[in-house]
């Protein structure tokens, strides 16, 4: 694996110039893409979402790579028809070289409206890595609930009132779906770790078949926190064991990272203007309720990567 | 080499897709145009083409993905009906607006609800505003010649549209008439090889495909989307006359039945104009001056060949297989507005028909002529609009 300075001597795919929000880290994802591996032309969709819509306003573009979007819910299927021909023409000889494919979605577009052409692509088997950058809800639009949005989180249509503490129950467990569909490559990774991340897209790419890495990332207007802060947030994240950092190689769960110290989930949730209302003490039941979630998730989480051991120790 | 065959027409689709051996076919399954698929996917088994196929999860999806691989930079096929072309929607104006030359059958079928799996053209009118080219066929030999034309058509370089060969759904898709099925070379050699334009795996000129568009370019894109249409009509007659010099079949924007000195004309769409020509035929016999105006290009529409065609009819009667509920049916108000301009205007009058697949029998296409007859003879149109052969009045 390349050192993270060798890394950023390498052709970036993504230009500076784009309007993505202050402080948003998102280009730290679309900056990596071509850099973590070699021999292969890099590819990329996007679905509709922010990192669409601030990377091409028309007649401009950030892309320096070839790069499709077409519609908010497809494209896991664009890109399944583009790894297809791409096959198509390289059996009639008229492409030689290597490539892979990269899509990428907010998780709107991926929980929620893109799930199905997401599930297919998957299914079918297409070589394409699937990138999901998950900030809990359709910021795009301006921070409505989506099902990735975590429990008491306040958005645009969850808001906070009299009856209302924000969104109320758990969000889906996405890549738990993604295990689900037995491919070679699942993972969380967490946009404040660039080395872990860097490894499990190299991993992704370089794997012939389906891929899907599942990215925690900030969003700063719709957490409502200041524009230097999301490495920052992300990294709590990752410590209090809301966004666990593993990987499903084959069915088998591996736990990247175990945070040394126990770290209230509250602590995280604090650092945000979305969970504020949160810190009254009428709502410890539902900070009690969150905190639970996480270390049932955990647990959960934990069991499966002892398995796992357990098995290989078996075998081995 | 060319040989007379006796087929439906949704296996003269696929057997035209074999010659074609597109690079890419995403298509997902619906009656009834599963057909078309499930033989090309044979011949796909059988290493006859070597077209990869993408058995999508949904119509959504397959219109996607044929966006996708068409991007990619090849040739790009599917087929669907009814309520798949409904999903496709959304991808449908996106697959026109990003200008790819797609190549879709469509095997006409009703909308629900009610669920319904039989003829009527709902779905590709619907779709009449997507920016697709829409050519229409009576039987099985033309549904095959236009997907032949089709690729010509759409890829040529001052269209570049998406293109939906059209045929009534089992009344055609799933009847077994004879046609002229072409040599697979010849085939090959009239359609030619695929020619990309900035296709998204050429990595040394790297594009960015879908880009969003405001105030400042949006309308002048559109625009040139529209001028890419009107190129189509041209474009339609000169492919059209190649394959008459190839093939020796003619086409044109539409077809002119008995038309010369007709006074009285049905104008319809697909697979009723061969009984409406029969009945023509039997009623010329009585010295009846009757006509058939067949639309065999909806869209790009031909506003003034129309208006020209019918000059000295003095009555039409316009057939429309679906509805525009509230208003005329979609034929019926490009026709009107064809004629518009015309100095001596004919009589036009409107009637639905065939909805869900309801006949229209030989003895109801007489019933028409003698409507139109007594209309003219009366001087007036007693009504405007009404449904052909529908119970409760």
């Amino acid at each position: 694996m390349p050192s993270l300075q060798d890394m950023a001597k390498k052709e970036g795919a993504f230009a500076g110039g784009h309007r993505m929000c202050a402080g948003c880290p998102v280009p730290i994802l679309t900056k990596m893409l071509t850099r973590v591996t070699d021999g292969y032309e890099i590819v990329a969709g996007n679905a509709t979402c922010c990192l669409e819509v601030a990377s091409s306003i028309f007649p401009y573009s950030a892309w320096k790579i070839p790069w499709i979007h077409t519609a908010f819910e497809n494209v896991g299927a664009s890109m399944s028809g583009v790894e297809t021909m791409y096959r198509a023409l390289k059996k009639r000889g008229k492409i030689t070289k290597p490539y892979k494919f990269i899509a990428i979605g907010g998780d709107g577009g991926t929980y929620d409206i893109g799930l199905q052409s997401l599930s297919g692509a998957m299914e079918r088997g297409h070589d394409l890595v699937y990138i999901c950058y998950d900030n809990g809800a359709y910021m795009n639009t301006g921070v409505q609930r989506s099902s990735a949005t975590p429990m008491g989180a306040s958005t645009t249509t969850t808001p906070t009132g009299k009856q209302s503490y924000g969104r109320q129950g758990n969000r889906k467990d996405l890549s738990r779906i993604m295990v689900a569909h037995n491919i070679g490559y699942v993972a969380q990774a967490s946009i404040h770790d660039p080395v872990d991340l860097s490894e499990k897209l190299k991993k992704a790419i370089e794997l012939d078949g389906p891929a899907f890495i599942n990215l925690l990332s900030p969003c700063i207007p719709g957490w409502k926190i200041a524009s230097d802060m999301a490495v920052e947030v992300a990294r709590l994240g990752v410590e209090c064991k809301y966004w666990p950092l593993y990987e499903v190689i084959d069915g088998e769960y591996t736990i990247n990272y175990t945070p040394k110290k126990e770290v209230p989930v509250s602590e995280w949730m604090f650092l945000q203007g979305r969970f504020k209302h949160l810190s009254k003490p009428a709502y410890s039941d539902i900070i009690d309720a969150i905190q639970k979630e996480v270390e049932r998730n955990w647990h959960w989480l934990a069991r499966q990567a002892a398995s796992n051991a357990l098995l290989s120790a078996e075998v081995n | 080499m060319s040989k007379i065959v006796a087929i439906t027409g949704a296996g003269a689709m696929s057997e035209c897709m074999r010659q074609i051996n597109p690079d890419v076919v995403p298509a997902f399954p619906i009656t009834p145009s599963t057909q078309v698929i499930e033989d090309f996917s044979q011949f796909v088994a059988d290493g006859k083409v070597d077209t990869e196929i993408i058995t999508v999860e949904s119509e959504h999806s397959a219109m996607s993905a044929c966006l996708g691989a068409a991007i990619a930079g090849g040739r790009v096929m599917t087929a669907t009906s009814s309520a798949g072309m409904a999903l496709m929607w959304e991808m449908l104006y996106i697959a026109a607006s990003m200008r790819q030359p797609i190549i879709l059958s469509l095997i006409n079928r009703a909308l629900s609800a009610p669920i319904n799996i039989h003829a009527d053209h709902s779905d590709a009118m619907g779709a009449r505003d997507a920016g697709w080219i829409q050519l229409y066929a009576e039987n099985n030999q033309e549904a095959y010649d236009n997907l032949i034309m089709a690729p010509k058509i759409a890829e040529n370089m001052d269209v570049r549209l998406p293109i939906m060969v059209c045929m009534d759904g089992f009344i055609i898709s799933h009847c077994v008439q004879t046609m002229q099925l072409e040599d697979d070379d010849k085939v090959k050699e009239f359609i030619g090889e695929f020619e990309s334009t900035y296709p998204l795996l050429d990595t040394v000129h790297p594009a960015t495909w879908g880009a969003l568009d405001l105030q400042n370019y949006y309308i002048e894109h559109k625009r040139a989307q529209h001028m890419a249409m009107k190129n189509a009509k041209k474009i339609i007659q000169k492919v059209s006359a190649e394959f008459a010099a190839f093939f020796g079949r003619n086409y044109d924007l539409f077809e002119s039945y008995r038309l010369d000195d007709a006074e009285r004309v049905i104008i319809a769409i697909n697979s009723v104009c061969g009984e409406i020509k029969e009945v023509i035929d039997d009623r010329r016999e009585a010295g009846d001056k009757v006509g058939l105006l067949k639309i065999r290009s909806f869209r790009p529409f031909p506003y003034d060949e129309i208006a020209q065609a019918l000059e000295g009819v003095k009555i039409v009667t316009v057939l429309d297989r679906s509805e525009s509920m509230g208003a005329y049916g979609p034929l019926f108000v490009e026709i009107r507005t064809a004629l518009f301009d015309a100095s001596k205007k004919p009589m036009v009058y409107n009637r639905i028909f065939g909805l869900g697949g309801r006949e229209l029998f030989m003895s109801d296409i007489h019933d028409i002529f003698d409507e139109n007859k007594t209309y003219l003879k009366t001087g007036k149109v007693e009504k405007m609009f009404d449904y052909l052969k529908v119970r409760g009045g």
